[in-house]
């Protein structure tokens, strides 16, 4: 049975306001459904419309009233066709009453679940709450509310609640103020949470798509010290949602074959080095360890018995100044801890700690062991969480800081050392405070433009989207992975679709804002002066290309000189020597009455140097032996003697001390030479 | 080796991308060469200060700690270990007052090994005895033991090609004016030979670093003689050493921090707006250091295994090539993937840093953090004016108190950072922050998880703390206060054990070492009354006064019995209870068993203390193992 298995009712505003906004409305949900086909295949959903022209609902039948709240799908496990519910929802006319539509949900919920399936019910609300909601015939608006809440509690049904309004001109300021107080109502009195976006890119993040149950890391004392604990629980805060994991295919499975499952199995053989053909069984198997050169063979067995073993636990260090811990010190993801559930006096304890640290501005500093056996510790550091909500409790963010070995202390030039050509002037600081200041994500009090907790992850969300499409109509209407695993379940050559214009927000600047501060910008522009420098490397590449017969002598030299100087692979400077080689053969070759002698004592200069500097002295002493033996007995005989008046000798040992030559030889090229070859 | 199956799709983390940036890396070849002159082993602290530290020692200290480092870190790079002023010599040109230490089993520049650790750890103690300490530059003599030296090193450092591998000499030293004992010609010769050296050595792409040792009460004047041998000129002097070391701590700090090159991640684009794109140096300055990967070995003949990896078709068992295409079910369907759109579902972005705006600093929330961060600097390299418009937008942001706000299409992970601007920090021992931005990777809605509201009670309001509480616990923090606590003090005790371990190994020692854990909290101080008094206070003022007696009956209680163990204590009467109206061995005799329910097989593997997992087939198997069948 599945322990995480949920009931979800989308409670979806269609009424005349939220038209503009439902193509993302149907996204985010079919976004849900989708995520629910993968990962909560036995989850269930229903979807309730209000705001309809219609009306369909049992409700409505059985007791009256109920109007304009159509039931578009009655909850039951997920499957392909409730996507299709959610294209194209109907645009209703009338205005929506969300209290009537919460009802008919919590009506849905109870007929299928009855007294069972406490705490996995939950209803989703998506509306702009811009519409007064009816009197009710008994009691005020919020005693109505009361009475829902209550329900709702005894059931176990909880409330999400997303109220999007984008800044729209004209809205009744009064009916909103006490929509709003209507719904903060019910996160008073149920579990409720309500939460206002104002952009689709937002509501995108808003609706949590996929359940994940928590685990706890660590349950026991937080110790301050021994005599004085607090029991907590420890949960991840952050915890990266990874791409989904793809099965490798494979083809191979008859067509005929119903159970084939099309997997791919990876099998892992461990040989010795000196017989391919043995296989070393595992029990023959021992770990080595690197220690420097050297690989250290131990068995798990006396690992387990030398290995670091700290006792479990959460103890205190101490408590430091905040800015002793600079933000970039916090290395992985985020840890919180909640004072034990239900424990009033843990939750005081907790509260009291978090609260001085507020007000004096420290913070604490923690070892953890999370569990027993773990076999290593945590250093980190314990923030303060101070709730602002009235039944959630005060709690503590926990980030993991490095230890000495972990940080690489590189040292780095002060800006003040920097040459003033680099320095900015005092126009150009001005221009960038501008910048800085009109480039705002917080345009006002308490609002923040693409704030973490509701921005989505373009990657997921195209991925999801990938997996998607019912008709091609509906192709332009959805995203990536997911969208695109959707897709191609209807169209196997689907393309992968391009990001959605919400999503283009997050990974690109926002032209509206920066359209609206362009002077600003343009200042920035106009005040800083780019110069994009020639690339070394791709400059030498295409210089090399036209060579070998180079025109001029010089650009050989310099070519080579580039070559030698690249610094990205070995290989570079044997060929740039090569090439060097070849040119100073061909220019002698071609040489009449010795007019390239002066071009060929140039690049040969030019190559004993860099073979100096390369320490590749026996290339060159090579080479020029070569050419001594080739034309010694020719008319070039007399470029040689040419060469020991340019001081132009072998490389001796003393000059590069992988040579073979000594000082005396090196001198008497090419006399030496000769008596060699004799 | 540890093999990672699932490779191409575990690729989301900049770890392996900054794997394969390592790769491109080049090697470092290094000669720590330390002056072993008689001036070097006088004490070091001032006279008032009782230590007896020497030079030589706060030397051998800082080498030794940095060989510990390194073969954890970087075990590929190479090191030779060289002293001059000698009495013995020992070099391959034979040159006096040199002597190359060296262990067995390694060649004088080679990768660290442990018996070089171990050995060198202990030089001090041999060292007047087995190699000696003199005045190398003595007048009336023509021996010249800087130069020799640098001789020495850079002949060590011949091999390798310069292009590949980073070469530079360590230069320890204290004496400031190594030519002063002598005068006249002799001695500008002298100079003029050893300058000379050295400048042969920087022209064959040695780098040549001092790390001057020096007494609080004489500064070490480079000007003397070593600012020409490094090539400082002007300003570059006077930066040099921004204060002497005034304690022998700081020296110990900032020699360890000069111990490794710098290395960039790599460089990217930085768009700002309009096309203005500049370019910056990224490094990782903080990444956790795990115990490097294992490698499998035959245990009877101790050689690394060869590990094969084979594609299996799961279905027919034929063996296959590796797949191009991946799958996912959805809606019992098999949805095909072929790597190539995989890739392009990853990719959002063209690798640069867009920049979108800008926030106050208290948007970034504690809980804003899911990896190490990233430091970014300027660099003109191949876009000239890069530095001057990073250099003003840190500043505006360090003054407006704002952070960037970036999107960063790394192909791994395209990720929203937050850049923090950092000024530079420097304290005694030179810089403790260097200036910059540190690119804090931010998560997405779908990595945050509203934990809290996890356990939220309807209408029960969460109490708060009282002021008085809140009080109480101010004075407590106020007790318990680190003062000096900086944010990498501790080393980690699991891997100094691990590698204490391995070291002990590989020199075959029979003892395990004593890792002392530095994290645990410091009970003795603790202790102090004033500290137990506020814990006390605070204690009664949130809990009451017989919170522990509360607690211990309450844990007594739990002792007898909670209402789960009830429970199971229940169940297994019942099934004991059932079980023995069964006639279990006749069963089994005649293969009955699987005519039973799983309800009632699980009877007896309860009143049999038995697991009670798994499939039927399994549970029946399970019995009649249990019965002896």
């Amino acid at each position: 049975m599945a322990r995480n298995k949920e009931a979800v009712v989308l409670l979806l505003d269609v009424g005349p306001s939220m038209h503009s906004v439902l193509p993302e409305v149907e996204r985010v949900c079919s976004m849900l459904v989708q995520k629910k086909l993968i990962f909560g295949k036995s989850d269930e959903v229903g979807f309730v419309l209000f705001g309809t022209d219609d009306t369909y609902n049992e409700l409505q039948k059985e007791v009256g009233g109920y109007e304009h709240i159509v039931v578009l799908r009655n909850i039951g496990v997920v499957d392909g066709n409730a996507v299709g519910f959610l294209q194209n929802l109907p645009r209703g006319n009338f205005p929506g009453d969300f209290i009537d539509a919460i009802v008919v949900g919590i009506d849905l919920l109870i007929k299928k679940f009855g007294p069972t399936n406490k705490g996995k019910q939950r209803i989703c609300l998506i509306t702009d709450a811009k519409y007064p909601i009816k009197e009710p015939y008994e009691g005020t608006k919020e005693d109505q509310v009361n009475t829902i809440s209550q329900m709702m509690q005894t059931h176990g049904i909880r409330l999400d609640c997303i109220v999007i309004r984008e800044k729209l001109p004209g809205a009744d300021l009064r009916v909103m103020e006490e929509n709003d107080s209507l719904l903060d109502q019910f996160s008073r009195k149920a579990i409720a949470k309500i939460v206002h976006v104002d952009s689709p890119t937002s509501l995108l993040g808003a609706l949590k798509t996929r359940n994940i149950s928590p685990v706890t890391v660590f349950r026991g004392d937080l110790e301050l010290s021994s005599t004085m604990k607090i029991k907590v629980w420890v949960y991840k805060k952050t915890s990266e949602e990874k791409f989904p994991t793809l099965k490798k295919y494979s083809g191979k499975a008859h067509s005929s074959d119903k159970f084939a499952t099309y997997e791919v199995k990876v099998d892992y053989e461990y040989k010795s080095m000196e017989d391919p053909d043995k296989v070393v069984p595992p029990e023959q198997r021992i770990r080595g360890y690197r220690y420097g050169p050297q690989v250290v063979p131990i068995s798990s067995a006396e690992w387990e018995a030398v290995k670091f073993k700290p006792e479990k636990g959460v103890k205190l260090l101490g408590f430091t100044d905040a800015s002793n811990i600079l933000r970039h010190y916090y290395m992985k993801d985020v840890y919180i801890f909640i004072p034990e559930p239900g424990n009033q006096k843990a939750i005081v304890a907790v509260s009291a700690i978090a609260r001085a640290m507020k007000d004096m501005n420290k913070s604490a500093i923690l070892r953890c062991v999370w569990r027993q056996g773990q076999g290593n510790v945590v250093i980190g550091v314990l923030r303060p969480n101070i709730s602002s909500v009235d039944n959630i409790p005060d709690s503590f963010y926990f980030n993991v800081l490095p230890f000495v070995e972990d940080v690489r202390e590189f040292q780095f030039p002060s800006f003040r050392s920097f040459p003033s050509s680099w320095q900015p002037n005092e126009q150009q600081q001005e221009a960038a405070d501008n910048l800085v200041k009109m480039l705002d994500l917080t345009p006002s009090e308490g609002e923040e433009v693409l704030q973490p907790d509701y921005t989505p992850n373009p990657v997921l969300e195209v991925s999801y989207c990938f997996t998607q499409t019912v008709s091609p109509t509906c192709y332009d209407k959805i995203r990536r992975f997911y969208h695109f695993l959707d897709l191609k379940s209807k169209q196997p050559d689907a393309d992968v679709p391009p990001l959605d214009r919400n999503l283009r927000g997050i990974t690109e600047p926002d032209p509206a804002v920066f359209s609206c501060h362009k002077s600003v910008i343009d200042n920035f522009h106009k005040n800083f002066e780019l110069k994009e420098k020639p690339k070394k490397k791709k400059s030498s590449k295409r210089a090399w290309r036209g060579k070998p017969s180079a025109s001029s002598e010089e650009e050989g030299v310099d070519d080579f000189e580039a070559m030698m100087a690249r610094r990205d692979s070995s290989k570079w400077v044997s060929k740039a020597i090569k090439e060097m080689q070849n040119h100073v053969s061909d220019l002698l070759e071609n040489s009449y009455e010795g007019d390239a002698y002066s071009k060929a004592i140039e690049c040969l200069l030019a190559l004993r140097k860099g073979c100096i500097l390369e320490q590749e002295p026996k290339e060159f002493n090579r080479f020029l032996l070569g050419l001594y033996e080739k034309w010694k007995d020719t008319d070039l005989a007399n470029f040689f003697e040419l060469l020991s008046s340019k001081n132009i000798t072998l490389i001796s040992q003393k000059e590069a001390p992988d040579s073979n030559v000594t000082e005396e030889d090196a001198k008497n090229f090419p006399v030496k030479a000769e008596l060699k070859s004799q | 080796m540890d093999l990672d199956p699932e490779g191409l799709f575990r690729d989301d983390s900049d770890s392996e991308s900054e794997f394969y940036q390592e790769k491109d890396f080049t090697k470092e070849f290094v000669v720590y060469l330390v002056d072993a002159s008689p001036k070097m082993f006088g004490a070091a602290g001032s006279d008032e200060d009782e230590k007896t530290d020497t030079h030589f020692h706060v030397a051998i200290n800082c080498i030794s700690q940095s060989l510990k480092a390194q073969i954890i870190g970087s075990s590929y790079d190479e090191v030779a270990v060289c002293f001059f002023n000698t009495k013995e010599k020992k070099n391959l040109q034979d040159l006096n007052g040199v002597y190359v230490f060296n262990v067995t089993d390694r060649e004088c520049l080679d990768r660290p090994t442990a018996r070089l650790i171990k050995e060198f750890f202990y030089v001090e103690d041999t060292f007047m005895s087995n190699i000696g300490s003199r005045y190398g530059i003595v007048s009336g003599s023509q021996e010249n033991s800087l130069y020799n030296a640098l001789w020495v090193a850079q002949a060590l450092l011949r091999k390798g090609s310069s292009k590949s591998v980073s070469k530079r000499i360590l230069l320890f030293t204290n004496e400031d004016d190594p030519f002063g004992s002598i005068t006249g010609a002799t001695k500008t010769d002298m100079i003029r030979m050893t300058l000379q050296r050295a400048k042969d050595a920087q022209d064959l792409g040695i780098s040549i670093e001092l790390l001057p040792l020096s007494r609080p009460d004489e500064g070490f004047n480079v000007s003397i003689f070593y600012a020409e041998l490094l090539g400082l000129e002007g300003d570059e002097i006077s930066h040099f050493l921004p204060s002497a070391g005034e304690k022998l701590e700081d020296m110990t700090d900032q020699l360890r921090k000069r111990m490794f090159k710098k290395r960039k991640v790599k460089t990217i684009r930085f768009s700002i707006a309009n096309g203005i794109c500049i370019e910056v140096n990224t490094y990782a300055l903080i990444r956790s250091t795990s115990p490097g990967s294992i490698m499998w070995l035959d245990s009877i003949t101790n050689l690394p295994l060869k590990t094969e990896r084979s594609f299996v078709c799961a279905d027919t068992g034929a063996l296959v090539e590796e797949p191009r295409i991946y799958f996912h079910p959805y809606k019992n369907e098999i949805i095909k993937f072929s790597t190539d759109e995989l890739s392009k579902i990853k990719k959002v972005s063209n690798g640069q840093l867009h920049l979108l705006g800008f926030k106050p600093l208290d948007c970034l929330k504690d809980y804003h953090n899911l990896r190490p961060s990233t430091f970014i600097f300027p660099t003109d390299e191949e876009v000239v004016g890069s530095t001057r418009i990073f250099i003003a937008l840190h500043r505006s942001m360090l003054r407006l108190q704002r952070f960037a706000l970036a999107f960063y299409g790394s192909l791994y992970r395209p990720q929203l950072v937050a850049l923090v601007a950092q000024d530079e920090i420097t304290g005694s021992s030179g810089q403790v922050e260097p200036p910059g931005m540190h690119m804090i990777y931010l998560p997405y809605s779908d990595d945050i998880r509203h934990v809290e509201e996890l356990h939220m009670s309807a209408d029960a309001i969460a109490p708060r703390a009282t002021d008085d509480q809140i009080k109480k616990a101010s004075a407590l923090l106020r007790r318990i206060d680190l003062k000096d606590f900086s944010v990498c003090q501790f080393t980690n005790p699991a891997l100094q054990r691990h590698y204490g371990i391995l070291q002990a190994l590989a020199l075959g020692e029979d003892e395990m070492p004593d890792i002392k854990d530095e994290t645990l909290p410091d009970e003795e101080g603790l202790s102090r009354p004033g500290i137990v008094r506020a814990l006390q206070e605070f204690k009664i003022s949130v809990y009451g006064e017989n919170y522990d007696q509360e607690e211990a009956n309450a844990a007594a209680a739990k002792g007898c019995g909670s209402e789960a163990s009830r429970k199971r204590k229940a169940m297994a009467e019942t099934a004991a209870r059932e079980s023995a109206s069964y006639d279990w061995a006749d069963l089994a005799e005649n293969g009955k068993l699987k005519d039973l329910t799983v309800v009632e097989l699980k009877y007896y593997l309860t009143a049999h203390n038995l697991p009670v997992t798994g499939k039927k087939e399994a549970l029946i198997s399970r019995i009649l193992t249990h019965l002896g069948k």
